[in-house]
């Protein structure tokens, strides 16, 4: 008999904390994947985040280091530097690396930091209960934007990826979503080029997952699903942002 | 050599591997001479990072793939440093910080101050935890601190704080380098660099569970409780005869220092206590010193912060009297020679037999 769908190695045997239909558990499982691909399990250091995937280092069977919110990139470059054999790799939501931690992101890709940053944008701050993130779209209703995200008064959705393809350091940026098959297959393949990028020495890469997030939208998963489509990849478009990894030799 | 600049040299003899900095006077210097020094170094990595909490969080990265760090700054960059070492205090890791302090609250002035005692020595940032605080007085011992701050953080795997100020860190006296770097550094065996044929590992704080939490501070207690007992140091000078001693740290112990001598000159038996640890605070040595004399005088360039605790230490069984000079503003020896004599007088200390 063929194995065709099994756990894989570097994802420890335990139950998601997840909710139904959120993204997190796919983008976890997605990674663990890649990892036992690449056969790098031994030598990868992840750096999870706070928030909803705090607990992260409980489904990741390599070796990982909690952060402070938004401290993902420069915890990375401490780790990838004092260490440059290992395969360091942050998880970030869009709280963490599109608000606090813009700094520190914009910062590591224009140093090209030889690092893989995983993240996730659900458009909400979902752990705390649901605020307005900086990814929140327009005219959005979250607990902090109860009449709907004014762009008057909170600003508009911001493009993160974008703007740090723009720095020089960074060789690979790709917007996917989790939300149907043939995304979930297209995200795998970003996630392992944003990897292999790193592996290769060429500089800083970063995979944007669109997760639906169906508790803090107040919706069901498969509505979620749907809005991701409908509404969220609208503000967000999905495909390649930047990739130079080809024309970029390895150092 | 300039004070900066010894604790750069001092800080590669001791096998310094990462320096993340980030520019603020006046400590530049010192990331001046690591951008030189270490930046090319084999194996080592400078950083002039885009923030002071970057760069306090890069040291953390770096030392959880256990090699040994340091950043530096000054005053206002300590402030937003203290994120990164409570987390590094939390997670039980070993780094060495430099604060050249500098006139304050807000942005103050680049002048040579002594107002971060409290922060310092409460913690800083949030959460029950400690650091080791050394206070150097000269550029020599700036060198010798550096090394004993990297020696202790591995110790007992907390971070360590040496707290100079403007004045020290930019003045230049002769150094000599009395460690050489280790050919072995110690192994920390919590590292992250990998699960190789070893179970993969977690660097952690957050727990849901409250009692594990508690049982993390009560370990951290517990070590606490054991750098009091190990690594508590203080200097006298001429207090075997005092019948007034004079409390000061760091370059404020050095300014009295220079007064006490002239006080010797004109007669007055006048002597000096200095703490070396700031935290942990040399609270019975300096008690031991009641057997001397209940007369005692607190120096600090700031309105009184390590008042505190010499009171917490001397309690009923002294009279303090106080000089503060906060702002930057660095008292000459003469003036506190001025202090010493008035005090002296009033409390009757002349024509004591």
């Amino acid at each position: 008999m063929k194995t065709v769908y099994t756990r894989p190695k570097s994802l420890k045997k335990r139950v998601f904390h997840y909710c139904p239909g959120c993204g997190h558990s796919i983008a976890h499982r997605l990674i663990c994947e890649v990892i036992d691909e690449m056969g790098i399990q031994d030598k990868t250091v992840g750096v999870p985040p706070p928030g909803c995937a705090v607990f992260a280092y409980h489904y990741f069977d390599v070796d990982m280091a909690e952060s402070a919110h938004g401290r993902g990139a420069a915890v990375a470059t401490g780790l990838k530097r004092a260490n440059p054999e290992a395969i360091v790799f942050t998880y970030q939501g869009d709280g963490d690396l599109a608000a606090i931690g813009t700094a520190e992101t914009i910062h590591a890709a224009n140093r090209g930091e030889k690092i893989t940053a995983i993240f996730i944008n659900n458009a909400v701050y979902g752990m705390t209960g649901g605020q307005m993130a900086p990814t929140t779209l327009q005219q959005m209703v979250t607990t902090t934007t109860p009449y709907g995200r004014d762009a008057k008064l909170e600003g508009y959705p911001i493009r993160i990826s974008e703007m740090i393809a723009l720095t020089k350091g960074a060789v690979y940026i790709e917007r996917v979503a989790v939300n149907s098959p043939a995304h979930i297959i297209k995200a795998k393949k970003a996630i392992r080029k944003a990897f292999q990028a790193q592996i290769d020495g060429l500089g800083y890469a970063l995979v944007e997952i669109l997760s639906p997030c169906p508790t803090n939208w107040k919706m069901t998963p498969v509505e979620s699903w749907k809005w991701v489509d409908e509404v969220m990849a609208k503000e967000f478009p999905l495909g390649v942002i930047k990739d130079i990894t080809g024309d970029k030799n390895a150092d | 050599m300039s004070g900066n600049a010894a604790i750069g040299e001092a800080a590669i003899r001791a096998g310094c591997q990462c320096y993340f900095g980030y520019p603020i006077t006046p400590q530049n210097e010192l990331t001046e001479y690591m951008a030189l020094h270490l930046s090319r170094r084999p194996g080592c990595t400078f950083i002039q990072a885009e923030s002071e909490i970057s760069a306090i969080n890069m040291v953390y990265g770096a030392s959880v793939a256990g090699v040994r760090a340091m950043t530096s700054s000054s005053s206002p960059g300590i402030s937003l440093k203290q994120e990164g070492i409570s987390y590094l205090a939390a997670c039980e890791l070993p780094a060495v910080i430099v604060n050249m302090s500098r006139g304050g609250p807000g942005l103050g002035s680049i002048s040579a101050a002594q107002s971060d005692y409290y922060q310092s020595t409460r913690g800083g940032g949030h959460g029950d935890y400690r650091t080791i605080v050394l206070a150097p007085s000269s550029v020599q011992e700036l060198a010798d601190f550096t090394h004993r701050a990297f020696e202790l953080s591995d110790k007992y795997l907390v971070p360590v704080i040496i707290l100079g100020d403007g004045m020290i860190g930019q003045m230049m006296e002769p150094v000599e380098f009395k460690h050489e770097a280790p050919a072995v550094l110690p192994i920390r065996s919590r590292s992250l660099r990998g699960a190789k044929d070893r179970p993969s590992r977690i660097i952690k704080t957050f727990t849901s569970n409250p009692a594990e939490l508690e049982e993390i501070n009560w370990s951290l207690y517990r070590r606490y409780q054991l750098i009091e007992k190990e690594e508590t140091t203080a200097e006298t000078y001429m207090t075997d005869d005092a019948r007034l001693i004079v409390v000061a740290f760091g370059i404020a112990a050095r300014i009295a220092k220079g007064a006490i001598k002239s006080a010797r000159d004109n007669g007055m038996k006048v002597g000096l206590f200095r703490p070396i640890t700031l935290w942990p605070f040399p609270s019975k040595k300096l008690l031991e010193l009641v057997k001397v004399t209940h007369h005692f005088l607190d120096f600090e360039m700031n309105m009184g912060q390590m008042i505190d605790d010499v009171h917490l230490s001397l309690g009923d069984k002294a009279t303090i009297s106080f000089y503060g000079r906060p702002g930057g503003v660095i008292a000459t020896p003469s003036e506190v020679l001025r202090v010493i004599t008035r005090l002296y007088h009033q409390k009757g200390l002349d024509t004591k037999k």
